[in-house]
Formats: C-alpha cells, sequence, structure tokens
C-alpha cells in the first residue's frame, strides 16, 4: 500500500506522519509538494497538521486552492483514503471534502494536551481496528477545532454514522467538561459518506509507539491497513 | 479592449447570526471591565480593502461577490457586505 504525505509551507507534521508509515507501518510512503498535480499510483494521501500558508484568513482557506487539493476530489472519487489530521482536517472543510466549518476554539486558548475520545464508528477504512464504543487517548494542538455544521448538516451526520470521535469522559460520555474547544455535539473526526475521507483534529501520528508514552493512535494505522488488505482481497475474487 | 478603470473594494466580514463569537464575548468582558457597562454584543469581523481593475463597476462587483463566496468568506459560518467605489478613470 502506497502512502502520501501531502506537504504545504508550513505543514509541520508531514515528518512524523512519513516516520509512522516508513518506520512503524513498513510501506512505501513520499511526501508530496503541494504544486503537484497528480496522485496517481497513491492508495492513502495524508494531509498533515500545521499552519499550511500560515492559517492566513482561515485555517485551511488558502491551501485549499494548491493544486493537489484539487486533485482529491477524484482521487476520492476512484476509492483512494483520504486521511486530513488537525490543519488537514480544516483544508478538507474548506475545499468542501467534508462539511461543517471550524471556528476559534470557544476559551480563544490553543490547545496542547491529551484528550479521550469515543470512537463512534468502528467500521471506517480508518477506525475498524477499534471496537464501537471504545475510549481512547490522543494529543491535540490546535487553536481551531471547534467544530460548527448546521442543525440539517448535523442530522445527516449522525444519521449516516459520519461522525467517527467525540470527545469524552474517561467512562465514555459525551460531556461538555469533556470537549476542549467547544466543537458542536463534541466531534472531534468526520467521514465523507462513502468513509474514505476523514478528517480529524487529534494527532494519531503522535501516539503509535510506547517510547511516545501512548500507542492508542496505531489503531487508525492499522485500520487503513487492514481495510485496503480486505478491499485488495474482494477485488482479488472479483477478478478470479 | 475596453477601458479598465480602478476600483476599491471594501468587504466586511462577519460571523453568521447565532455562530458562536468567543473572540467578541472575550472583547465584550474586557469592555465590562473598564466600566462600559452599556454595550449590549461584540461581534469580531474583518475588514479587507481589495484594488481592482475592472471595465466597469457592475463586473467590479460581480467578480468580488464571486471572490467573497469563494474564498474571502466561509459561507458555512460567515456573511458578507461589501462596498465597491471608482478610484480613478
Amino acid at each position: 500500500m502506497r502512502f502520501g504525505v501531502v506537504v504545504f509551507p508550513a505543514s509541520n507534521c508531514d515528518m512524523d506522519t512519513y516516520h509512522v508509515v516508513d518506520q512503524v507501518l513498513g510501506h512505501p510512503v513520499s511526501y508530496i509538494w503541494h504544486r503537484e498535480q497528480s496522485l496517481d499510483g497513491f492508495d492513502c494521501v495524508v494531509l498533515p497538521g500545521g499552519f499550511a500558508y500560515g492559517d492566513y484568513l482561515r485555517a485551511g482557506a488558502i491551501a485549499r486552492f494548491a493544486p493537489i487539493v484539487e486533485a482529491l476530489p477524484a482521487f476520492a472519487e476512484r476509492g483512494g483514503l483520504v486521511l486530513g489530521i488537525c490543519n488537514g482536517f480544516q483544508v478538507l472543510l474548506e475545499a468542501g471534502l467534508l462539511p461543517g466549518a471550524m471556528r476559534r476554539n470557544d476559551s480563544l486558548q490553543f490547545r496542547c494536551r491529551d484528550v479521550l475520545l469515543r470512537v463512534e464508528n468502528a467500521h471506517t477504512p480508518f477506525t475498524n481496528r477499534y471496537r464501537m464504543g471504545e475510549v481512547i487517548r490522543m494529543p491535540i494542538a490546535h487553536g481551531e477545532g471547534n467544530y460548527y455544521a448546521d442543525p440539517e448538516t448535523l442530522e445527516q451526520l449522525e444519521g449516516e454514522g459520519r461522525i467517527v470521535f467525540r470527545y469524552c469522559s474517561a467512562a465514555g460520555e459525551i460531556l461538555p467538561a469533556a470537549n476542549p474547544n467547544g466543537a458542536i455535539g463534541n466531534i472531534a473526526g468526520v467521514c465523507s459518506r462513502r468513509g474514505n475521507i476523514l478528517g480529524l483534529m487529534p494527532h494519531p501520528e503522535r501516539c503509535y509507539e510506547s517510547i511516545l508514552g501512548n500507542t492508542d493512535g496505531l489503531g487508525v494505522w492499522q485500520s487503513i491497513l487492514h481495510w485496503w488488505g480486505a478491499a485488495r482481497e474482494q477485488e482479488a475474487v472479483r477478478n478470479v | 479592449m475596453g477601458v479598465i478603470d480602478v476600483f476599491e473594494a471594501r468587504i466586511y466580514v462577519t460571523l453568521k447570526k447565532g455562530i458562536l463569537d468567543p473572540q467578541g464575548k472575550a472583547v465584550k468582558g474586557g469592555l465590562d471591565s473598564m466600566g462600559y457597562q452599556g454595550v449590549a454584543d461584540v461581534r469580531v469581523g474583518k475588514f479587507l480593502v481589495l484594488t481592482l481593475g475592472s471595465p466597469d463597476r457592475r463586473q467590479a462587483e460581480q467578480s468580488v461577490r464571486e471572490m467573497c463566496d469563494r474564498l474571502l468568506a466561509n459561507p458555512v459560518i460567515e456573511d458578507y457586505t461589501f462596498e465597491v467605489q471608482e478610484v480613478s478613470s
């Protein structure tokens, strides 16, 4: 399975992401400069965290017009996996590949700490190695993670199982006190209708080996490999 | 080619009504603590000034509207208004 990590000016989680795929998963991975126009040959593209284009105007607003982002809809249409982490999630929202928008954290403070997440959908390409309702820990580091979607969109997301992660308490309760940024419905991650595009504010590329003090993020990466392997098997069966 | 005139667009981008504005709330808190008790609400927005060439005002307005819809405002959470003035001919 071939991974690509998009690099914008001021991406800063690109090397962490590259490291997970290369050293921990042991799969081929390349950096993709944002001026590139083609995603041919890639199976999964990651938009990493950072401050693309300095977050000028709005987080993700300028990055969304980068040639490589314009290539994402066709890539996703072909079944490619797209994972937007933190700033990458913001870019996906600005690009309209996921619904909703990010507002400034309700505290007005940049939040850099661990949060607890409840896995709301364990059937996506990115979460199938978790259990439904499992509580996991991941770090966040953002000033604009206050997710918003209008009531109709929210209802649609709920109905279609597209809310993938919510901020929760240790007991898995969805409480205001567990919400680090004011996000509506404690939403930390949402996916596309087909499930092959995921955006999330927490950083699974910062918690995958015990030396980092937390391995809860590894499930995201293992899910991707597992899902891709299963998809390839099905394709092989169909082609027999 | 026709004559191109220079226009200035003054664009105001604000959070939609009903979208919580934490910055506005913090600014209001500041004003409150300074003793300006009469302030009922504060909303913080963005103000952009664009200089652009266009054959006429109508086309300048049309292109500013398109820029707002596509980039300068996020229609999910923001509204915008603008005024376009000719600065030279």
